[in-house]
């Protein structure tokens, strides 16, 4: 079964002519007929746009002149990011009829890699969750327990790789939207660099904190994709002009005398047992392997999530005052003049917790009040980075879990605050703008996977990834597969 | 309260760039397309795009802080401000706000009296949004469209400190201002296409109190007419007002030029709270201090630094040497012709007397279409010096250059309108004339010296205007009898 492949296994295949991208992406359109229906990954399907991507691939193998790593190769995105001509709804009842004008920068760049596109996939809606729960359509469950949530916000992008409904799968991370559901869903999730991947057309939730990355079966996957998004772009002045390296080449290194940290105050009270066991776990056997860990200290983590929830959110009120009915999307009709119009407008096309999102930035931003919380969530910020810096200075990544706990129920979490925390270990990389991969690192005794955070200096995934591939290789938790069919 | 008050006015203008692109997208900034043609996603807010800064917009802004004599902050950042409209496409506009372009300048402004310094608070670059066209009435509109195509127009926003102290003042800073962006070349200064607009803040105190009273902000003040009367109107209001002691409410009014009056705005329009944040998509600019330099070494001389030299190397007056530097155009053109001719008060002359009937002196795309270029009316100067032409012939002489485009040696070859200066030829006329008019001859004599200037009218009309008046002169003098009393 091709759809079980890693990127590298299937371009072997491709290569060596024993399958073609056309065979792929029909081996990966008959999973998706036959197990989406009880995942609910995905959106839309674009089985006509995969078949004619595919065959174009099919022929360049047939010439010999493939165009790299990733041709041929079915992938899935987020329904955050704008595909022309392909409805981008954004889990949001606003923008459900919304077909995009042009290509985010991302799904230009996997395009002209040659990969082929099988769809868009659920999500929370506007980004805003932890479990896709706020997706205004339906929610994404997790293969390993259908009766338990992918984590979000980028569920239906983790549930997919994990289900083996793509081959690998782009989301988007604001304070732990793709390392938290690739932890829920046992696969690897890496958000890269603030600035090292451009947000040209992924609709933006927080701007300051918006990054897009891969979800990948391993870690040697993410960094071949990684290397086809990253870079500069004219359309994106906060994407960085710094070198992209070649990140599978610099996995080879392992990570014998490289210093780990681990933070004290990511072992917290209340956290799952068995969360804490797999991942000091891991850390033994990365001390196995050779490296030097030793433990640091991130003062500052305990203020990250309310700073968070004040810089995200008053982002969040700007980003989505455009969507007024007037130009695209939803709009209600029999309102008597504009102002009716798009409150009408609004309080139909947005859900309960993007209008709580808003209603919290609108108050953080407004006069008198800006500085008391949106000036000092920046304040907080600025620590929280030096935590980082500082801890950095003697260690070359840091490893803790992805999440304090493993998925829940649907439907478990109704307290708007208790979903926040499960995003307490991965906000304070967001605010610090850091790179940070999640990746399996053993499963609870119901069999749920645990998810081990690598956490690197700004623009270093290229180590990230380097000690994430040096785990894999030394454990077969990312070989399992969940039992769906 | 009651008077005598003294005015403060403050002026906000904003002077759209003459960019070839937007502010932060490559749309066109071209007026007058077909609507919503101008447009991508960057411009039209679509999800998921993004703004990239225009350098060039950026360059304007600074060249225009270093004429008005601003520090440029060479950290400076866009702010996200924050209001419904639906003519705005994200509902906020990226703006500057806490960290400007540039503060502190100052501008010169002379309203008949001495001149003034007028203090310029600050300096900044945002963007412009879209134009709402209504089915019918705005009120009773069937249904409102929008054109983005002016969205995203690169604006640049002139705040000057509460320092003018009439509406005539505020005419005159207005004008200035206009005549600098208009010289830099940053912005075409049409105020009725609305490239240039004003918001004059207006408030009373009584004269001598350095506390400023409460102040209303006028809006729609689109043409320099305007913004005088509807100050003029609103320093009236406020003063009537105040006589019988009632108080002043802070609001926004708009100008009614229909009805010559400001009306007050339903407050509730413009009670915004603008919710500004630093822009999160645009990095803080980081400007190098040597680009500055170089821009400011590149700097055209301005219009304060023009009058004083045309005052001081040609000889002209100071209202001359004004209304010849009204525009960096017509006062190129003045010194083109005058470097041509030699002669800086003739051209002067005809330029302020002539040239300036046929085409606004002000719009420099008019004077360089004029027919008659520097070049032609030095020739034309030329023809009245060596004798070839009467001043009063030229006159005509221009008229036809205005509407043919030929040169004036031409028209006057092919019109015969070469003086006669033929003097055989016209003493035969100058007998001619004596001996029809006997009687003036007589009055000649008896000393009245009025008679003189009938008879070259005569021999003027003789010639059908062709004869050379000082020929003329001096033929009269030679032929008619001595007078017998000196008057």
């Amino acid at each position: 079964m091709l759809a079980a492949l890693s990127i590298e296994a299937l371009g072997a295949r491709f290569r060596d002519g024993s399958a073609t991208p056309s065979a792929a992406a029909r081996d990966y359109l008959a999973r998706i007929e036959a197990l989406d229906p009880k995942v609910r990954a995905f959106m839309t399907v674009t089985p006509d746009v995969a078949l004619a991507q595919a065959a174009e691939a099919d022929a360049r193998f047939k010439a010999g002149a493939p165009r790299g790593s990733l041709d041929g190769v079915p992938i899935a995105l987020k329904d955050v990011l704008c595909t022309r001509g392909i409805r981008t709804a954004c889990g949001s009842k606003i923008l459900e009829s919304f077909v995009p004008p042009y290509d985010a920068t991302v799904v230009r760049r996997l395009q002209e890699a040659g990969t082929v596109l099988l769809g868009k996939l659920n999500m929370d809606e506007f980004a805003m969750g932890s479990s896709t729960e706020n997706s205004a359509f339906f929610t994404t469950r997790n293969p390993w327990d259908l009766g338990r949530v992918p984590g979000g916000s980028s569920g239906g992008s983790a549930a997919a790789v994990a289900a083996d409904l793509a081959a690998a799968t782009f989301g988007t991370d604001t304070g732990g939207s793709i390392r938290q559901p690739a932890a829920f869903c046992g696969n690897v999730g890496l958000k890269p660099t603030y600035g090292r991947v451009s947000r040209y057309g992924l609709v933006a939730f927080a701007s300051s904190l918006d990054q897009i990355g891969p979800f990948t079966k391993t870690v040697a996957d993410a960094a071949l994709v990684l290397r086809v998004i990253a870079g500069a772009d004219p359309m994106d002045s906060t994407a960085a002009a710094v070198p992209v390296p070649d990140y599978r080449a610099a996995l080879a290194g392992g990570v014998a005398g490289l210093h780990i940290g681990i933070p004290r105050e990511y072992f917290i009270d209340g956290m799952d047992p068995e969360v804490e066991r797999a991942v000091r776990a891991a850390v033994d056997v990365l001390r196995g392997l050779g490296a030097k860990t030793e433990e640091v200290s991130l003062p500052h983590t305990e203020y990250g999530l309310a700073a968070y929830y004040l810089i995200g959110p008053a982002e969040a009120s700007s980003n989505l005052a455009r969507y007024d009915g007037v130009k695209y999307g939803l709009r209600l009709p029999g309102a008597r003049d504009v102002i009716e119009m798009e409150s009408r407008t609004r309080a139909a096309g947005f859900g309960r917790e993007v209008k709580r999102r808003i209603m919290l930035g609108t108050y953080a931003l407004s006069a008198g009040y800006y500085d008391e919380y949106y000036g000092q969530a920046l304040r907080v910020r600025t620590l929280v980075a030096r935590d980082f810096q500082t801890a950095f200075q003697t260690v070359d990544a840091i490893v803790a879990p992805t999440t304090p706990g493993v998925a829940f129920k649907i439907g478990e979490k109704e307290d708007p605050l208790q979903m926040y925390l499960n995003d307490v270990f991965t906000i304070p990389t967001s605010l610090a703008g850091l790179p940070g991969v999640s990746l399996p690192a053993g499963f609870t005794l119901a069999g749920l996977p645990i998810g081990l955070q690598v956490i690197g200096k700004a623009y270093d995934e290229a180590t990230v990834l380097r000690v994430a591939h040096a785990y894999e290789r030394a454990t077969d938790w990312h070989t399992r597969k969940p039992a769906l069919s | 309260m009651s008077g005598p008050y003294e005015t403060v006015i403050g002026l906000e203008v904003h002077a759209q760039l003459r960019t070839r692109t937007k502010m932060f997208c490559g749309c066109s900034t071209a007026f007058g397309a077909a609507p919503n043609t101008q447009t991508c996603p960057v411009c039209q807010g679509n999800p998921g795009s993004l703004p990239v800064i225009n350098k060039r917009a950026i360059e304007f802004g600074i060249r225009t802080a270093l004429a008005l004599g601003c520090t440029v902050n060479l950290q400076n950042r866009f702010a996200r401000k924050h209001y419904f409209y639906p003519d705005m496409p994200k509902n906020y506009q990226i703006s500057q706000y806490e960290e400007p372009l540039a503060e502190h300048g100052t501008l010169e402004v002379a309203a008949g009296g001495a001149p003034r310094v007028i203090g310029i608070q600050r300096l900044h670059l945002e963007e412009d949004v879209g134009k709402l066209v209504h089915e019918g009435e705005f009120a009773t509109a069937r249904a409102s469209h929008v054109d983005y195509n002016r969205a995203g127009v690169p604006l640049m926003e002139i705040v000057s400190k509460p320092d003018l102290r009439s509406p005539e003042e505020a005419g005159a800073y207005l004008r200035a201002l206009r005549a600098i962006v208009v010289y830099l070349g940053v912005c075409d200064g049409n105020m009725e296409e609305g490239s240039l607009r004003c918001d004059a803040n207006v408030s009373l105190r009584i004269a001598g109190s350095d506390v400023l009273g409460t102040k209303v902000e006028i809006k729609n003040l689109n043409s320099f007419r305007h913004v005088q009367h509807a100050l003029e109107y609103e320093v009236k209001r406020q003063a009537q007002a105040l006589d019988v002691g009632e108080r002043l409410t802070q609001e926004t009014r708009l100008w009614d030029p229909e009805r010559g009056r400001t009306v007050a705005t339903r407050s509730k329009e413009f009670a915004h709270d603008y919710r500004y944040f630093p822009e999160p998509d645009l990095p803080p600019l980081d400007l190098a201090a040597t680009e500055v330099e170089r821009l400011r070494g590149d700097l055209p001389e301005l219009p304060a630094a023009k009058r004083v030299r045309f005052v001081q190397v040609y000889g002209l007056s100071p209202h001359e040497a004004e209304l010849l530097g009204q525009g960096r155009g017509l006062a190129d053109y003045f010194e083109a012709a005058a470097r041509e001719s030699g002669k800086p008060k003739a051209v002067a002359n005809w330029v302020l007397n002539e040239l300036l009937r046929e085409l606004p002196g002000d719009d420099d795309a008019a004077v360089a279409a004029c027919p008659i270029t520097p070049s032609r009316l030095a020739g034309l100067l030329a023809l009245i010096d060596d004798g070839t032409i009467s001043g009063k012939i030229a006159k005509d002489v221009f008229e036809k250059m205005l509407r043919s485009g030929e040169d004036a040696r031409a028209i006057v070859g092919r019109e015969g309108l070469t003086q006669v200066a033929d003097v055989d030829a016209l003493a035969g006329v100058v007998d001619q004339v004596l001996a029809q008019h006997v009687k003036v001859v007589e009055d000649w004599r008896n000393g009245k010296k009025a008679a003189l200037g009938f008879l070259v009218g005569q021999v003027m009309k003789a010639t059908q205007g062709k004869a050379n008046p000082a020929m003329v002169n001096q033929l009269l003098g030679e032929k008619l009898p001595k007078t017998s009393k000196l008057t």
